[in-house]
């Protein structure tokens, strides 16, 4: 057994018991539907001798009864089998879920949602068809396969051998046009996302396309490779229009050959009519299995290849984790007080480091500012704290203890985030401020509505709010509103205020805010934020000019800090990026 | 209206839908009845086989005639090979018809998108275009491959057992069909039952993937908060609510199976107690309760195959929907009627004196949302200026500020909302649209490259551009020496995008590209993106070449390009409000003078070096670079 299907087993284990009764319904729907044949035996021969009426009605009612009780197994069958991967289909859906919860940042910087979604999608049908339907269809075909047989062989031995004649050309038709019908719906796919990349090119660049006039070249461009498209697909269809018909033909001269030899039988007395019409039943129940098994195989291959897909998410340990966490850790004081100590991070897979020997000391409420250009390292630097990326050990410590000796539960209620472009989820503008929030299970939960608001009005969210037709219950995204920059931003910023952290971090969150309303929250965020730690990370010079401490970031490494006084007579970095807002702030006001 | 509904669960039949679909099939409606005609002869042909056997029962057998079985026999074979003959053809003729369908589908979609204006483009992302050339057009592919037309089949064979059983023996074969009541209330039953359930399970699935691929993007924010657990939850309820619909959509279809065998058998037992009871009157032979028998089999199969039809049905129709709705889609910017289409000026014309190239902005107001209620949120707002031939002209002004917009109408890919925009005289909106975007070329930011070689991204698809012409124009700015480097050198090929190739290579190919094709008037939006110092210093020998000689219209965000231009606009908030040459622009003491400070400021702060005379410096080390190649 592969180790892929043995790491299936504990799923399917779960629901052995409805497994188990799956197959009791399918061996018995397959006895009863081998029955039928049986009775019909009986029947025509005594047809043939001539018979009582009563007879007839018996045979008419066991018909009926026979399929009556097989109907009940198949329902059951379908119910059992079908239900049962349905709930492991649900199972499957959950870990992975709670897979993809405990992966880091990084984890998803490294991949393409396309690609996590089609797992969680594409990859969990083909894994449920493998163990629903084609497990189902495969025991059954396998079971009236052989008590068919079984039964044919007790009706004449040599009538059964020269029935199967057709077989070995049936599993090898379905073999040979199997692999050729796979392989050629291959290259039709490939063609198909070629298709798809001309498509996309052209549309994507359709300013180009128009302004020198190429619609006519795209065009035919795209033709070319819709006509490639379509002779693929000639081919495939060539195949196919062979592949089924032949399957017919095949199956077709098992039952002339019955016919013919089995007539000549019933003629010199071998077998009886009756086991002659019998036998024809059986054959025409076996036709389905014979078609069934390559159909099945490729069921179980896809199902195979998909769960190998599934399980390199289900089992990728997750890089950032509860795995360093000590005593220590678990009652550290989070007090606010977070050092640096001779940092360098190089992200993975990076041969430079974005941090070089960073070395800092925040104390307890006071207010810190990191500035610095594009690319020198300042949202990396704040993304350590709450550990979106692994710090090297013993670089980073809250309260004197190494974050990555807290655990993440306790590391992360401390630290308020607000990022840089703000993810807000489709709920109403309520939950998504409330969404970090704690106490709501406690019994604190009955003033979550007036918490709500105080976030708000700190991130002057109140407002707009008030604007809204239907307040804090005004649902955000597709459905509903669609907010403005600032508006989300301040959204998360009252996200942020919501959760009471020791440490509030902003990376550049209020860039889309002006910078008069920006003055009211910071001014606000003040009175929150007293004897609590606060670090902003700005272009702005207005956001950072009353901080206690600003450190420049250039290239990763600190290059300048102090206060503001202190670095504006200094000349260097900070005095520049001073100057030259001033200018920006007279332009916009012209 | 944008094509927003994908997730739209249509009626499972439209007839409106549906007679437009069929328009598709007119072309080869003479395959189409070939194939129609092999359908119903395979479905005649599938009646044969009882047929013999009941022969082979009453009358050979009971006779011992060997010779009559053998005749049989070689019946059944020669209907075998005719019924495979008749099915290959019916495969191959209606597959390829579908084929052939989607093929003129998807250029009919194609070329309706080529023809679309921008606006659409704004409204529709990429993504949702291609689902409708690919996915959506495959799903109506179906519909002919092994929907409809399959049912025709299904309905032919139907039809032809109920005649051949009624003329065996009418009483039987009523006999028999006193059971399609009960098929029909089973049928109805179950449609009913499974439309509503697939409904459902396609919106919990639907609901599925969208929380899935919102919480996917959004696992940071999640983490940040501690939100695990209470995300888990609701996934977890949605996910519940997700089975117990697939469980209940199961139970119909567990009962609606066994329920037609069960009516099925109810017919065989009919059948055996009442056709059993003619063989014993004699009114009926055994070999035709037998043949009887075989019919009612293959009678119910078609049934439960016909309503397995339904769900393709159902995704085909929405499809169709989707497809009908962006062909519908109204193209507002085309060539007026009645514009002769000029000749095309002949590829010799390098190098002779350029005509023309006069553009006159009169009172232009734009807004990109102009049909929504209230004021509309005006990009441009009256602006007027002129370029006389030959002249070149920078625009500069903060990220907004309209300037791209400018470009936007000048090359038609909108119309204005008010005021008009004069080419050479001509109001573009009375120009053919080939006409008048041939008199310019683009330069994007974002360069956009094709899947091709480096050639055919020069010439793109004009055949008239030689290969001394593509190479020649490479070669004036700066993009021959790197292209002779690379394997295969023009014929080298160009990755996805270009990612092989640097965002300097890419910008001096796209020069090299509207170098090529030579127009009267430049229009160029300067990328922002930093490149090295080697590479700016190309660029910007590069630009100087292109501009000479012709109209220029520049979007500048380095001032140092534009400082020698004729005339400088300076646009600010959705309007003109400056406009001169650099000098006298900086004596003005306004917009243009701080924007000015600003980049200076900015180029003091990265390079001193550059600063101080970027100019004089710039020849210098071009010509160190360049070296052997001849400077213009």
């Amino acid at each position: 057994m592969s180790p892929a299907i043995r790491k299936l087993l504990p799923y399917v284990n779960r629901y052995r018991r409805a497994f188990v009764l799956g197959f009791v319904c399918v061996v018995s729907t397959t006895t009863f539907q081998l029955l039928g044949p049986w009775v019909l035996k009986y029947a025509i021969d005594d047809l043939y001798r001539g018979v009582t009426q009563r007879k007839l009605i018996l045979y008419a009612g066991l018909l009926v009864g026979v399929s009556l009780v097989r109907g009940l197994f198949l329902f059951l069958m379908r119910r059992i089998i079908i239900a049962a991967s349905r709930d492991i289909e649900y199972d499957i859906r959950n870990d992975f879920f709670r897979r993809l919860e405990q992966q880091p940042l990084g984890y998803y910087q490294a991949r393409r949602t396309g690609d996590l979604m089609s797992r969680a999608t594409n990859d969990l049908n083909a894994v449920r068809m493998m163990i629903g339907p084609a497990v189902m269809y495969s025991a059954s075909t396998i079971l009236v396969f052989l008590v068919a047989i079984v039964l044919m062989v007790s009706i004449d031995l040599r009538l059964t051998l020269i029935a199967l004649i057709p077989l070995p050309f049936v599993t090898i038709s379905v073999r040979y046009f199997g692999t050729a019908i796979h392989k050629r719906f291959e290259q039709i796919q490939a063609q198909l996302s070629e298709v798809s990349a001309v498509v996309q090119e052209a549309l994507s660049g359709v300013r180009v396309v128009r302004a020198y006039r190429q619609e006519a070249h795209e065009t035919e461009r795209f033709s070319r490779a819709n006509q490639e498209y379509l002779r693929r697909n000639r081919v495939l269809i060539r195949l196919q229009g062979a592949f089924f018909p032949s399957m017919t033909l095949f199956l077709g001269f098992g039952s002339m050959l019955v016919l013919w030899l089995g007539s000549r039988d019933v003629i010199h007395g071998k077998i009886t009519l009756g086991e002659f019409v019998a036998f024809n039943g059986y054959l025409v129940m076996l036709a389905w299995p014979m078609i069934a098994f390559g159909w099945v195989t490729n069921m179980l291959q896809r199902g195979l290849a998909s769960w190998g897909r599934m399980l390199e998410v289900l089992e990728h340990q997750p890089a950032i984790s509860d795995a360093g966490v000590t005593a220590a850790g678990r009652g550290a004081a989070l007090d606010g007080a977070v050092e640096f100590h001779h940092l360098t991070f190089t992200y993975p897979g990076a041969d430079r480091p974005v941090l070089a020997d960073v070395s800092l000391r925040i104390e307890p409420g006071q207010t810190v500012a990191f500035v610095g250009g594009t690319g020198s390292g300042k949202s990396t630097l704040i993304n350590l704290l709450p550990r979106m990326h692994e710090p090297p050990p013993g670089t980073v410590t809250i309260g004197g203890v190494d974050i990555r000796e807290i655990p993440l539960e306790r590391l992360r209620g401390a630290i308020g985030f607000v990022p840089q472009e703000p993810f807000l989820f489709s709920d109403t503008i309520g939950d998504n401020v409330a969404f970090g929030d704690r106490k709501k299970d406690t019994k604190e939960a009955k003033d979550t509505k007036e918490r709500v608001s105080a976030a708000a009005a700190v991130a002057r969210l109140d407002k707009d709010i008030a604007d809204f037709p239907r307040g804090f219950e005004t649902m955000v995204g597709e459905r509903g509103i669609t907010l403005s920059g600032g508006q989300k931003q301040r959204t998360a910023l009252a996200r942020a205020v919501m959760v009471d952290p020791k440490i509030l971090i902003l990376d550049d969150a209020l860039s889309a805010v002006d910078t008069y309303t920006e003055e009211e929250i910071l001014s606000r965020l003040r009175g929150v934020m007293r004897a609590r730690t606060s670090i902003l990370v700005s272009h702005r010079i207005s956001t950072v000019r009353d901080a206690d401490q600003i450190f420049v970031l250039d290239d990763g490494r600190v290059a300048e800090r102090g206060t503001h006084a202190q670095l504006v007579g200094r000349d260097g970095l900070y005095a520049a990026m001073y100057k030259k807002q001033l200018l920006e702030e007279e332009l916009q006001a012209s | 209206m944008s094509l927003h509904d994908d997730d739209v669960v249509g009626k499972a039949y439209d007839a409106r839908l549906m007679r437009r679909l069929l328009e598709y099939l007119r072309p080869y409606s003479a395959p189409a009845a070939l194939a129609l005609a092999a359908i119903i002869a395979n479905s005649m042909l599938q009646l044969a086989q009882p047929y013999l056997m009941k022969v082979a029962i009453d009358r050979y057998i009971p006779a011992g005639d060997l010779s009559g079985v053998n005749r049989i026999a070689l019946w059944y074979v020669l209907i075998l090979l005719t019924g495979f003959c008749l099915e290959f053809t019916q495969t191959w003729l209606l597959q390829n018809t579908g084929q052939r369908i989607m093929f003129d589908m998807r250029m009919q979609i194609y070329r309706h998108l080529q023809r679309l204006d921008l606006r659409f483009y704004d409204r529709n992302p990429v993504g949702r275009l291609m689902t409708r050339v690919t996915t959506d057009v495959d799903v109506i592919n179906d519909l002919f491959t092994s929907g409809v037309v399959s049912v025709f089949g299904d309905v032919f064979t139907l039809a032809g057992i109920m005649i051949v059983m009624l003329t065996m023996n009418w009483k039987l074969a009523l006999v028999a069909f006193a059971v399609l009541p009960l098929i029909v209330v089973v049928t109805q039953w179950f449609r009913r039952n499974v439309r509503e359930s697939y409904r459902t399970v396609r919106r919990l699935i639907a609901r599925i993937n969208a929380y899935l691929q919102e919480h996917i993007t959004g696992m940071p924010t999640v983490q940040l908060f501690r939100r695990e657990a209470r995300a888990f939850e609701r996934f977890e309820a949605i996910n519940q609510e997700h089975r117990v619909a697939n469980v209940e959509s199961i139970f119909y279809y567990a009962v609606f199976y066994p329920a037609i065998e069960i009516v099925g058998a109810l017919a065989a037992a009919l059948t055996i107690w009442y056709g059993g009871r003619s063989v014993l009157a004699g009114t009926l032979t055994l070999g035709s309760l037998v043949a009887f028998l075989l019919y009612s089999q293959r009678f119910f199969r078609p049934i439960s195959d016909m309503s397995e039809k339904f769900n393709i049905l159902q995704a085909a129709m929405a499809s169709s929907e989707r497809i009908f709705k962006l062909l519908d889609e109204p193209v507002s910017i085309e060539s007026p009627a009645g514009t002769a289409k000029p000749s095309r000026r002949s590829a010799t014309s390098e190098g002779t004196e350029r005509e023309g190239g006069h553009i006159v902005f009169d009172h232009v107001w734009f807004a990109y949302n102009p049909t929504e209620a209230g004021e509309p949120d005006y990009v441009l707002r009256d602006v007027s200026f002129e370029v006389k031939p030959g002249e070149r002209v920078g625009i500069v002004g903060a990220t907004g500020a309209g300037k791209s917009t400018l470009i936007n109408l000048l090359l038609r890919f909108y119309d204005v909302t008010r005021g008009r925009i004069l080419v050479d005289g001509v109001d573009v909106r009375e120009m053919d649209l080939a006409a008048l975007r041939s008199l310019f070329s683009l330069v994007l930011q974002d360069v956009h490259l094709f899947t091709g070689t480096i050639a055919e991204n020069i010439r793109l698809g004009a055949a008239e551009i030689t290969d001394d012409r593509v190479r020649a124009a490479a070669t004036a700015v700066h993009a021959d020496a790197f292209v002779s480097r690379l394997p295969g050198a023009y014929a080298a090929p160009v990755a996805e995008r270009g990612a092989t190739l640097s965002v300097g290579q890419k910008q001096l190919l796209s020069f090299a590209r509207a170098l090529a094709f030579d127009p009267r008037i430049l229009v160029l939006d300067e990328a922002t993106s930093s490149v090295d110092t080697e590479t700016e210093i190309l660029i910007r020998d590069a630009l100087h070449v292109l501009m000479s000689g012709r109209t220029t219209i520049a979007i500048a965000h380095r001032l140092s390009t534009i400082q020698d231009m004729d005339k400088i606009l300076v646009l600010h908030k959705a309007r003109l409000r400056e406009m001169g040459t650099h000098q006298e622009l900086l004596a003005l003491r306004g917009l243009y003078y701080k924007l000015y400070q600003l980049q200076y400021k900015d180029q003091e702060g990265k390079d001193t070096k550059e600063a101080k005379d970027t100019k004089e410096l710039t020849k210098e080390l071009t010509k160190e670079l360049l070296g052997s190649q001849n400077l213009p």
